[in-house]
């Protein structure tokens, strides 16, 4: 059985204008320890997948279809008792804003302290040592002072290290990771990413990488979610979509890196933007943007195919797979 | 150029004013807000009574020739000694109520948009100055506004009128009232307005619209009232609601200690103070008529500046 | 290409720039021992930086949040006054000019902001924020003439110029920021500063700003200041790089020759930390330490609190920039001595 697993999720928001769906047919599974990544542009919708996972949508918004079983519970289902034991305990988070987490009156000590203390049994000197033992698996220099600071005493990068580290403090089974260095430096990023697939090995915690960046998923992740307009269009290992995206979004997302291009030529764009949620187009969503569109992609919703060990959701795969050894082909004639 | 045309989006027709106006969040939340309905209409209804007040009052209480002081003190139509000519009866000088209230109100009205047309000059172009130029500026024009906000109003009008009364005399006091009044509230009170402006002008001006105005090479000027005041007219909105709501009861209370409108040309509160005498004789009307008027316009406004705070204050609602 | 980019446009000539954090007079008088003195606090954006920008190529200066690159682009527009130190414009000194002095110059400038939702005064339409500089800087036309041009811009930069009398609220991120890029252009400049043009859109999209502003340079004949934090977009972007940390410049060089032989330890660090696609696991440089404040800078060079390399000199003795085999400049000791 797999450690989470989510079907046909649809999440909706009741703006005045009628209701808006922020998610639709939402369908994956995680395993125990695996690394998953959920990447879009800014709303695709994967952020509002990250806080339903945890029933954390709320007024207007809420989970009005489908369901997010954990080691087979309805997580939607629970009560509001039943819902804290998992959250923050089985299952945590950790957000883009570092400060969004922590209390500002309140020093790291006392949050991490509080937190032990809500969820175990334990004497206070005893979730001091825990406490102590979590900031130094993530690396911070003299913990013990640290423990003693207020928020605001620390650099963003130690923020978002101790971020971390509250996330660890119940050796959760899945830690939900929404934009975690994106507020951050490069050199920060690279040294929390690191640490992030360090922890998550070492302890076997599952990940689920909520992010746009295409190059930090492919340095950690196993598994990547593709999502565009509140739907997944692309899922499989990493390494597949990386190397050979199916989806002519996820093409168009790679190819438009400035590292794909030649520097000085001109980058590959996929033209328009992405559509907000009151205005999806009938058919396949990205059918306005896309270059293979057919009448069908304007009319129908594409299912699923699979294709290697990927999920795309396009009706033209085969098509544009038969075009590429076509094309394949014909260069080695050429050749030969 | 074709890679060009194709670049070229579409996008739905634009919405006209009234449409965008229709959708927009403050229509929505008027229309959902049951005390802002009722509050917009009263507050209408007395706008058009005293535009209307020539036409709609039986009487006019400034021609003497219509004043007949045998009618004086008639209680109003409902009371057994009360004449249907008299509607809400009769002052001490035998004017007729109702028309005398309608007139009233016009005054009251008049001086608070009036005095609250010039604090919000005053303020606006002040505010805006200290916001934008910073530094020393700054400083000054803001330590000036504290000494001016550390006199209380009413101290300050009553100094002012009282000694104008006594150096030119009642005579030409009674001429000027109006204009005297509307300048002495008007200048009194803008550092309110300077104060909200400046905030604001200091949240706007760190945008970045502001560096591309500069860029451009726009001048101070046209950046101040072209660029950051239409952005600033939320919260300018707001307070002048409650201004005037001010502005009117400062008004009235000047005019109730004798150093408002004259006795001849009456506002609400004059009108007051004018039937305070007469109310333990049981002449209640001539007081409590024109205060039940007084109050609810004073109550509407403020509930209307209440109503636009919460609406328009960015940090409730973001648009 | 080669032959005009020897000519300097733009030249910055060892800027300072501090901002006082004590607040006004008031706030600055202290009791001392028995005295009231006045003391005042620094922020230390800019210490000593030098750069000149050739006609025709694309200055990139990257660095992370803080190191004063933002407010050496606001410096070479005017919006802010250097402490000390000059600007030059096409061998013009510029940093002391007034604001009627300076308009001829408004015109060869301008710029292009970062936030597409705050760079776009939200009550005026689209027309009237793009018809704006064009009626300011040619007094003499018309206002069909005015109207013609502002349909020129927004034409070539992909909006139709029929969507004018739109405010910007109606308008994706994207679209903002082309409109942004017609604001810069509508008045025919030869010289942008670009402030982190691309960092709040969406990878989509940011190819497409990118692309257009490459057309542009491409037509116009644009030189560019391009700031950014975002190091493979320098890449595919930038004809030479400055890095910037701490207020200070660390290394300036061709790209090509940053990207392939990074010669100052932060650069360096800087280049391995870059996400990439291609390999699994990242093998970057680790930083030690934290980013000191600029209000109390450390003595000697800047960057050596996290440097691998220091020795006793970095600690003393500010680097100064020292021409290297690639036909760049680099500020360390490190490298002079040939340790690195």
């Amino acid at each position: 059985m797999a450690l989470l697993e989510v079907n046909n999720l649809e999440v909706s928001f009741g703006l005045r204008s009628g209701g808006v769906k922020a998610l639709r047919d939402i369908n994956f599974k995680l395993d125990r320890g695996e690394r998953i990544g959920v990447v879009g542009e800014s709303g695709a919708g994967k952020s509002v997948l990250g806080f339903s996972i945890l029933n954390l949508i709320s007024n207007p918004g809420s989970i009005t279809g489908g369901e997010i079983l954990f080691e087979g519970k309805n997580l939607s289902k629970l009560s509001a008792g039943e819902l804290r034991s998992v959250r923050g305990n089985r299952i945590s988070m950790i957000f883009q804003d570092p400060m969004m987490t922590l209390n500002p009156v309140l020093t790291v000590g006392e949050q991490m302290i509080e937190c032990l203390m809500a969820h175990r049994k334990i004497r206070k000197e005893d979730a001091r040592n825990i406490a102590l033992q979590k900031l130094k698996q993530v690396y911070i220099p003299s913990p013990e002072t640290r423990l003693d600071q207020y928020p605001h005493e620390l650099s963003g990068g130690m923020r978002q290290r101790i971020v971390i580290a509250i996330g660890l403090l119940m050796d959760p089974d899945i830690i939900i990771a929404d934009e975690p260095t994106t507020a951050l430096d490069v050199t920060i990023q690279a040294e929390i990413m690191e640490l992030m697939l360090e922890l998550c090995e070492r302890n076997n915690v599952a990940l689920i990488l909520i992010t746009h960046d295409l190059g930090v998923v492919s340095q950690v992740t196993q598994r990547t979610i593709v999502m565009y307009a509140g739907r997944i269009i692309e899922q499989g290992p990493t390494k597949e979509i990386i190397n050979d995206a199916q989806h002519p979004y996820t093409q168009g997302l790679m190819n438009a890196l400035p590292q794909m291009a030649v520097p000085g030529a001109r980058l590959n764009q996929i033209r328009g933007a992405m559509p907000p949620l009151q205005r999806i187009p009938t058919g396949c969503a990205f059918n306005p943007r896309c270059d293979y569109v057919t009448e069908t992609c304007k009319h129908n919703l594409p299912g699923f195919t699979e294709s290697g060990s990927c999920l795309v959701a396009c009706h033209m795969v085969a098509e544009m797979k038969r075009e590429a050894a076509q094309a394949a082909s014909l260069a080695q004639e050429v050749q030969s | 150029m074709s890679d060009q045309t194709q670049i070229l989006e579409t996008a739905p027709d634009a919405p006209s004013r009234w449409h965008e106006f229709k959708n927009s969040h403050l229509f929505h939340s008027f229309t959902v807000d049951r005390v802002a309905q009722i509050s917009f209409g009263i507050f209408i209804l007395y706008i058009l009574l005293a535009l209307f007040a020539p036409l709609l009052a039986p009487f006019d209480p400034y021609d003497i020739a219509q004043i007949d002081i045998m009618n004086s003190e008639i209680p109003p139509s409902w009371e057994a000694e009360g004449e249907a000519d008299f509607w809400l009866g009769t002052d001490a000088q035998g004017r007729d109520m109702w028309s005398t209230i309608l007139y009233g109100t016009r005054v009251s009205l008049m001086i608070g948009l009036c005095a609250v047309a010039l604090q919000a000059t005053l303020g606006i172009c002040i505010g805006l100055c200290a916001g934008y130029f910073g530094g020393r500026v700054d400083s000054i024009l803001m330590r000036f506004a504290d000494v001016q906000l550390s006199f209380s109003t009413m101290m300050v009008a009553i100094v002012v009128l009282a000694v104008f009364q006594a150096a030119f005399g009642t005579e030409l006091y009674q001429q000027l009232a109006m204009f005297m009044l509307i300048m002495v509230i008007g200048i009194a009170e803008w550092p309110q307005y300077a104060r909200t402006i400046r905030a604001s002008v200091l949240a706007e001006k760190k945008k970045e619209y502001i560096d591309a105005a500069r860029v451009i090479g726009l001048r101070s000027p046209r950046i101040m009232f072209r660029h950051i005041l239409p952005n600033t007219l939320s919260p300018i909105l707001v307070i002048s609601t409650v201004q005037v709501a001010n502005a009117i009861i400062s008004e009235a209370s000047l005019s109730f200690l004798g150093l408002g409108m004259p006795v001849s040309e009456p506002s609400l509160g004059s009108l007051i103070a004018g039937g305070f005498e007469y109310i333990f004789s049981g002449s209640w009307w001539i007081t409590v008529i024109p205060g039940a008027v007084l109050i609810s316009l004073v109550l509407v406004m403020n509930l209307l500046g209440d109503w636009l705070r919460d609406v328009l204050n960015p940090k409730l609602y973001k648009g | 290409m080669n032959a005009q980019s020897q000519e300097t446009l733009v030249q910055l000539d060892d800027i300072y720039k501090k901002f006082s954090i004590s607040g006004d007079f008031l706030d600055q008088l202290k009791f001392r021992q028995g005295r009231i003195v006045r003391e005042q606090e620094f922020v230390h954006a800019i210490n000593g930086v030098s750069l000149e920008v050739k006609r025709g190529e694309a200055l990139c200066v990257v660095g992370e949040s803080g190191c004063g690159k933002s407010t050496v682009a606001r410096t070479v527009m005017g919006l802010l006054n250097p402490s000390q130190g000059s600007v030059h414009y096409d061998g013009q000194r510029i940093d002391n000019l007034n604001d009627r002095a300076l308009m001829p110059y408004r015109r060869k400038m301008q710029m292009i902001f970062q936030n597409p939702y705050a760079s776009l005064n939200p009550r005026m339409t689209i027309a009237q924020t793009l018809q704006e500089p064009v009626a300011l800087h040619n007094p003499g036309w018309s206002g069909q003439e005015v109207r013609d041009k502002v349909a020129e811009v927004m034409f070539s930069v992909g909006i139709d110029p029929s969507w004018g009398e739109r405010h910007p609220h109606e308008f994706s991120g994207g679209q903002r920021q082309r409109i942004s890029i017609a604001r810069a252009l509508a008045v025919g400049p030869e010289f942008i500063v670009a402030d982190e043009p691309i960092s709040a859109l969406d990878v989509s999209i940011q190819a497409q700003v990118l692309n257009l502003m490459m057309d542009a340079q491409e037509k116009h004949n644009l030189t560019y200041l391009f700031i950014t934090h975002d190091l493979s977009v320098v890449e595919h972007f930038g004809t030479r790089v400055a890095v910037m940390y701490l207020g200070s410049l660390c290394e300036l060089a061709p790209t090509k020759a940053l990207f392939s032989t990074p010669r100052h330890p932060y650069s360096q660090a800087l280049l391995s930390a870059i996400p990439r696609l291609d390999d699994n696991r990242p093998q970057h440089i680790k930083l030690q330490g934290e980013v000191p404040t600029p209000v109390n800078l450390p003595p000697g060079c800047v960057f050596h609190g996290r440097c691998p390399h220091v020795n006793d000199r970095c600690k003393r003795e500010i680097p100064q920039l020292i021409a290297t085999d690639e036909g760049g400049q680099v500020a360390c000791h490190g490298v002079e001595e040939g340790r690195i």
